[in-house]
């Protein structure tokens, strides 16, 4: 039987959380994407990195944007990629999430991105696994979300420069979102000037202050000159009871709309992890007017993917062999 | 059938001495650089360096005459990893390889066709190119 092993030291071969990452680390994985985007742009978007190794995507939640781009990041290092969804696994059958694992370890597995509703299930399997298997999270519960915090951290440096200087705002369902906390950490690591988050308070997590942000309840004095916002999808599959009073009432006093956005900094830009909920947390022209970089979003995730992917592969290098 | 060659330098001292050759040969087509971090054969060995450089090739290569240039040839991997990656980008006419050093200490089939100078070194010894500005050679010890 597998025995979860205990402590943190399985953490540097694994990408769990932004927490894990010092400002140091964030910065190098950013510097390795930006050398990925330019294999995007070729006419063989493909470098031989992971050639022969064997990747699987185990997604226990649904999920396109971050599967799919995981899959292209995979395949544009030369990996193989196999993609497993919960509605076709023997978890359904109680298989448990472990013994999955050991059943695709037994098939030479070499890095797990796993996605699952119950937080810190990638925390668990990464305990689990051998040495030379990497495990990848890309969303567990209400935790972590840290491949889509690094990328969004890639998007705005592209636009926005230097983080000591820009006010962030990020608004809406904080409180059920894992890519809000992995955003607070890496925004925090990178030194960013202010980070504020915007929602109703029952929107907002208790005592969400001690995480470094200024808490607001108000929508335009939150916008109120920021460089970049962030706006959050309203995750009802994760309420239970009625958070916010009608879809209608939630848009008209936390939706972004374009007179809320010429409250903040005139190049302010717009983010959104997807997917979004247009009408409710945000007006369709905003979501495509000039200033939304929400598209970029997704074709720099895969750039960041990539780097993350290649860091841990040779990650394995570092080690040595150890049994 | 196009005839100007094409100067691509290898990342990073041979861009520098790809740069020096560019100016004095007065050359009109664009100067193309090559980082082979993604194409080396000792990834799973060192891993990833975070400041990759990126790669940069002006024009299409397709049917063209490339001389690549490199600072220093010694066992041949980097220039079987430039090969790779210029195949990836396109099917050239002929490669032709300029270095300003060649030394001993070959582990692959890879000889240069225009050469600066030809040294012999000592096993531990190294040689370094220093730059951009100005260009010098070091010949460091290793010390193990």
């Amino acid at each position: 039987m597998t025995t979860a092993r205990p402590g943190n030291s399985h953490r540097l071969r694994h990408f769990l959380t932004t927490e894990d990452l010092s400002g140091q680390a964030m910065t190098e994985i950013l510097d390795t994407a930006e050398s990925f985007i330019s294999v995007g742009e070729r006419e063989i978007k493909k470098v031989p990195l992971l050639r022969g190794k064997t990747i699987v995507n185990l997604f226990f939640e649904a999920s396109t944007r971050t599967r799919t781009t995981f899959e292209i990041a995979g395949k544009r290092l030369s990996a193989d990629i196999i993609n497993i969804n919960t509605s076709v696994s023997a978890t359904q059958k109680g298989e448990s999430l472990l013994d999955t694992v050991r059943n695709l370890e037994a098939m030479h597995t070499d890095l797990f991105v796993i996605r699952h509703p119950v937080s810190g299930a990638a925390d668990l399997v990464a305990r689990s696994v051998p040495n030379h298997v990497h495990v990848v999270n890309a969303g567990d519960g209400r935790h972590a979300h840290p491949t889509q915090g690094l990328l969004d951290m890639f998007t705005i440096r592209r636009y926005k420069g230097d983080f000591r200087r820009l006010t962030v705002a990020i608004v809406g369902d904080v409180l059920h979102s894992r890519v809000a906390r992995s955003q607070i950490h890496a925004l925090t690591a990178l030194g960013a000037k202010e980070v504020r988050v915007v929602a109703p308070r029952s929107l907002l997590p208790a005592a969400v202050e001690t995480l470094g942000v200024t808490a607001y309840t108000d929508m335009a004095r939150g916008l109120k000159d920021v460089d970049v916002i962030i706006m959050l999808r309203l995750q009802f599959e994760r309420m239970s009871g009625a958070l916010i009073p009608s879809a209608r009432e939630y848009f008209d006093l936390y939706g972004l709309t374009r007179e809320r956005l010429a409250l903040a900094h005139p190049g302010a830009i717009v983010m959104h992890p997807g997917p979004m909920n247009r009408g409710l947390e945000i007006a369709s022209e905003v979501a495509d007017g000039p200033q939304s970089v929400i598209l970029p979003q997704v074709t720099n995730g895969i750039a960041v993917r990539m780097a993350i992917l290649a860091r841990l592969a040779g990650a394995s290098a570092l080690e040595g062999k150890t049994p | 059938m196009e005839r100007r060659p094409v100067l691509i330098g290898i990342h990073t001292g041979g861009v520098w001495v790809a740069e020096r050759l560019h100016k004095r040969l007065g050359l009109e087509e664009p100067l193309g650089t090559l980082d082979i971090s993604f194409y080396r054969d000792d990834f799973s060995q060192v891993g990833i360096h975070p400041q990759v450089k990126t790669s940069h090739l002006p024009i299409s290569l397709d049917g063209r005459h490339i001389i690549l240039v490199d600072d220093v040839l010694h066992t041949g991997r980097t220039i079987r990893a430039a090969m790779n990656e210029i195949f990836d980008f396109a099917r050239p006419a002929s490669i032709a390889l300029a270095v300003l050093i060649v030394r001993d200490g070959r582990e692959l089939p890879v000889q240069p066709d225009i050469v600066g100078a030809a040294v012999a070194l000592k096993p531990r010894q190294h040689i370094k190119l220093t730059g951009p500005n100005p260009l010098g050679i070091k010949i460091l010890e290793k010390t193990e």
